[in-house]
């Protein structure tokens, strides 16, 4: 069986642009899988799914979805998929009920089958008793939810997400996530945009990082974060350093034994406003144990530790180590 | 065999999507149809009663007028309608609500999308000028009809109503929200004062830069064509000659909104 959605060497480049808003863009998702485009805004992700989603048309390469070209068979493709924009475009002329109704009409789903299907979605879905209102005064967070509800009326193989849960509160999004797993248990290929790393790092079962229209990593998250120097990261504030005796005490980090590399953060002030100064350090041992040589080195230099923290890289530290800067 | 046979289900599928499109429309003018009414009626009530009615009462106007002005309220009646109808919720559809995305992701053509909305604003366009027959039975207690008139006064019906929705559809696809305000003023009154639905074309031949003026707005030819139908001893425009002129704009008219409305579908 071929691919849920396969990408190949995607091109657009708007009129008047000077350069492509996606540059060549090329993966395959399988079946069932959870996929996340993770880039900052501007990356190409919403062109890249436009295209897939028959609304905006490459200027070169192909693209499939469930096996249709989505440029020579679009009226075909769109069978295929359901697309949940991050901004409600529901049909506010009409209830949410027939939001559903409707939608199913438009792809051919029998009345029948479509009212059963609604009952059942509304349900799931936490919206049994609002399925008569009007969309007009629901939060994100119901309107992302009807969204969702609403594209799976027609059973999509493939969904599209854009953003699913920027601007929700944290129950909302946790919501959100549990319908999402749920889909792919009935075997749905899901394909989100995210700028969050969080939340490709939750749901996808590999991530696409995407900056300035080009794919340029594409792994599962453990993957991904294996290619980073450090597999573990010491982060650790003192009171503020004069810039030479910061870069001596950073040179002085980087010689301990498990410490690959070590690096200045941005520095925030305490809560009294004083400065004080952050580092970094990627490590390719354990971290723990390298806490005790850290506190002799700072007591030798009489730098006052003011906080310490162990932690495991992220997604946003693979994105800053292909990009050179932060995701948002 | 079996490639064509795919193919006519697709296009049953496609028949299917755009019967479901035109459903929705009808269930929600349905749902609203005082709305509706108000909308697409009041300005011609209020036209046909005071220059119809009033006007003539207190005897500004000549006996009669109310007779050249009935028809041309019809024209005007069937090509604002159809315009309101599709320009309006276009541009909101399209600039700020995005609600026809859902549409234009059905498993139905773009063009069909468009056909949907041309048809549907045709069909409430008929309904409103229609409604405007015992509208004016009841404001001017006599109004003149010909039933020798009736092929040629549904013909000009259908034809300025499918005038107005490509009217619609090009202001819809080439006007910004932004910008909706502006050039409704400056295309809608015009349109409403050029198309000589409150007076004969050939009447204007004392004022002739008005006539070339006039001549120029297609809904000038559909209101002459009423006139052809419901008053034939007013002078009028050969309907011949309006039949052709509103054929010529509909497809022009329709050949850009079709362009315009595939360009703000799909970048």
């Amino acid at each position: 069986m071929g691919s849920a959605v396969e990408s190949e060497s995607l091109v657009k480049r708007y009129p008047k642009a000077t350069t492509n808003a996606v540059d060549g863009v090329s993966f395959a998702v399988p079946a069932g899988e959870v996929f996340g485009l993770l880039g900052p805004n501007g990356a190409g992700k919403t062109t890249t799914v436009g295209m897939l989603t028959t609304r905006v048309r490459p200027t070169g390469g192909r693209a499939t979805v469930g096996g249709v070209d989505v440029v020579t068979n679009p009226v075909d493709a769109r069978r295929q998929f359901a697309v949940v924009p991050q901004r409600s475009n529901l049909d506010r002329s009409l209830s949410i009920r027939n939001n559903l109704l409707f939608h199913a009409a438009y792809h051919g789903v029998p009345a029948h089958d479509a009212r059963r299907r609604a009952d059942e979605l509304l349900d799931q879905f936490g919206l049994l008793d609002r399925g008569d209102t009007k969309p007009d005064f629901f939060s994100g967070g119901q309107a992302q939810r009807v969204m969702i509800a609403r594209a799976l009326m027609h059973e999509p193989s493939v969904m599209f997400l854009d953003e699913p849960s920027t601007g929700l509160d944290p129950a909302a999004r946790l919501f959100v996530w549990d319908r999402l797993r749920e889909l792919t248990n009935r075997g749905v290929t899901l394909l989100l945009t995210t700028h969050d790393m969080h939340e490709a790092a939750t749901l996808a079962d590999r991530v696409g990082i995407m900056d300035h229209g080009r794919l340029l990593a594409l792994d599962t998250p453990e993957a991904l974060l294996h290619t980073l120097p450090g597999s573990a990261t010491l982060e650790l504030t003192t009171t503020a350093l004069e810039p030479p005796a910061a870069r001596e005490l950073l040179a002085a980090l980087t010689d301990l034994a498990p410490v690959e590399r070590a690096e200045e953060l941005p520095a925030v002030p305490d809560v009294s406003g004083a400065a004080q100064f952050r580092a970094r350090l990627y490590l390719t041992g354990d971290a723990p144990s390298l806490v005790a040589p850290v506190a002799t080195l700072l007591a030798e230099r009489r730098i006052a530790l003011r906080d310490i923290g162990l932690g495991s890289p992220t997604l946003e530290d693979v994105f800053i180590h292909l990009t050179g800067r932060a995701l948002r | 065999m079996t490639a064509l046979s795919e193919s006519t289900a697709i296009r049953g599928g496609q028949a299917r999507a755009f019967v479901a499109v035109l459903r929705r429309d009808i269930f929600v003018t349905r749902s609203e149809v005082l709305v509706f009414l108000a909308q697409v009626i009041l300005q011609p009530l209020f036209l046909l009663f005071v220059f119809g009615k009033v006007l003539g009462s207190l005897g500004y106007t000549q006996r009669g007028y109310s007779d050249l002005l009935f028809p041309g309220l019809l024209a005007l009646t069937s090509v604002i309608t159809g315009m309101q109808t599709l320009a309006f919720p276009l541009v909101i559809e399209f600039g700020w609500t995005k609600e026809i995305e859902d549409r234009l992701l059905a498993p139905m053509a773009t063009s069909l999308v468009a056909a949907e909305k041309v048809l549907f604003a045709m069909l409430r366009s008929i309904v409103a000028t229609l409604v405007m027959i015992p509208i004016g039975i009841v404001v001017l207690g006599d109004i003149p009809w010909r039933w020798a008139g009736v092929p040629l006064l549904a013909a000009a019906t259908l034809l300025g109503s499918l005038l107005g929705a490509a009217l619609g559809l090009v202001m819809g696809t080439l006007v910004t929200p932004t910008r909706i305000n502006v050039v409704f003023s400056l295309v809608f009154t015009p349109l409403l004062f050029t198309g000589c639905s409150q007076y004969p074309w050939p009447s204007l031949s004392r004022l002739r830069w008005f006539q070339v003026v006039t001549a120029a707005n297609p809904m000038t030819y559909v209101s002459e064509s009423m006139r052809g139908a419901l008053v034939p001893a007013v002078p009028h425009i050969h309907p011949w000659i309006c039949l052709l002129v509103m054929v010529g704009a509909i497809s022009v008219l329709l050949a850009v909104g079709l362009r315009g409305f595939a360009r703000r579908a799909v970048d």
